[in-house]
Order: structure tokens, then sequence, then C-alpha cells
């Protein structure tokens, strides 16, 4: 089990209820990390319509998890 | 420069940071809420950022215009918070000695914003609905999902 950092932004934040948590996972990927997230909490969004970010930069969904890092889930974007 | 910004944003002063007596054109783009989408009548908005990396991939957005256009300026900044109808959600600012180069840099870089930065968008409507945009799934406002 590693402990990561995770912040919930739009849909995801509504859907989870909080804006970040920490918690422990065996996840070894962040994509696992979704999916575990996602059995849990009923988010709507399949993994191919979110992409993940570790530590501030978007990384690929099979990036493996460290301790103590920070993961964010980005739902499909809509600025402007 | 790339910001996201909570509070209201002031085009003339963000103008005057452009300001250079090298450059002969500056292209300036306001996106605004506006009162509907897809049809539907829209109330206010709310714009939501994951600022620190909306913020690199803004800077990225902006190198990228560099690279491809012959621009002196450029500066983006978006709004985050709660905004009504008629508010300013984007300002997009270009400087270039020619205007060729500041129009495609400026529809470049809200382009690429809309696409890339992480930043949402939830429309709140007449009948007392909300959606976030882009984030609906089949079986829910389906025929709201624009990908």
């Amino acid at each position: 089990m590693i402990t990561v950092h995770i912040q919930y932004f739009a849909i995801l934040r509504e859907q989870r209820g909080l804006a970040r948590e920490t918690l422990a996972t065996p996840a070894p990927t962040a994509v696992a990390l979704y999916e575990e997230l996602r059995a849990r909490h009923g988010f709507t969004l399949p993994p191919d319509r979110v992409r993940a970010a570790i530590n501030e930069e978007f990384v690929a969904w099979d990036t493996p998890l460290r301790e103590g890092q920070t993961v964010v889930f980005i739902p499909p974007v809509a600025g402007g | 420069m790339f910001r996201i910004s909570a509070e209201p944003l002031d085009p003339a002063a963000l103008q005057r940071t452009l300001a250079d007596t090298h450059a002969g054109a500056c292209l300036t783009f306001e996106g605004w809420v506006r009162d509907h989408n897809e049809g539907h009548p829209v109330l206010a908005l709310d714009y939501e950022a994951y600022a620190p990396l909306a913020e690199k991939e803004g800077a990225r957005i902006l190198a990228e215009a560099r690279a491809k256009f012959a621009i002196r300026g450029a500066v983006c900044v978006h709004r985050v918070g709660a905004l009504k109808l008629g508010d300013l959600a984007v300002w997009v600012g270009v400087t270039a000695a020619h205007r060729g180069a500041a129009f495609d840099a400026c529809r470049y870089l809200i382009d690429e914003t809309k696409a890339r930065a992480p930043i949402w968008k939830k429309e709140h409507y007449t009948d007392g609905a909300t959606l976030w945009i882009n984030c609906a799934t089949r079986g829910d406002h389906a025929d709201r999902v624009k990908i």
C-alpha cells in the first residue's frame, strides 16, 4: 500500500463530495487508482474520458504511483 | 503570460501590458458568458480550474504560438468562479509587427486553451438544471455531449 494525495475538480469533485483527500491504496498505476475510486464512488466518466496528472503534470494512464504523490484526475475540459 | 484569475478581468489594463512600439497590430479576443448553449437557455456559469497545471499548460500553448507565428507579445487570462451573463470569461491579447500573425496566433491561443487547459464550465439553466459541459455520459443528457 502507498499513500497518495488526491484532488478532485468539477464533476468528479461533486460526485466524490470532496475537493481533496489522502488515502492508502494498493493501486499500482494511475488508471488502477481511478478504477478503484470509480467503483467506490460511482464516477460516471469512464477512464477513456479522463486524463491523469501527477505532481502537476499530465501523465499516461499506466504511470506507476509512488508514495506521497499528488494525483489529479482531469475530466473533459471546457474552458473558454 | 497565462494566468487563472479569481477576480474580474480588466481588458484595458491587460492590453496595456502588451504596449510595444515594435508592434503594428494588437489582436484581442474576449470570451463572454452567453445566455444559451445548444438550444438551452443559460442563467449563469461556474468556472473551475486546476490552476497550477492550467498555467503550465497555458505557458506551453504560448510558447507554441511564439514558435509558429511571428508575434511580439501574448497574454491569456481565464476567470474562475461564479459568472453572470455578459461577464468576461477569458481574455486573449496578441501583438505582432503585422496583423496576419496576430490574427493567427490569437485564434491558436483560444482554440488550444479551450481544448487543453484543465478548466471546467458548469452551466445553470433556467429550469434549475445544471450540467458540466463535455462531461455527460451515455444516458445522461447524451444529446448534449460534445467531445
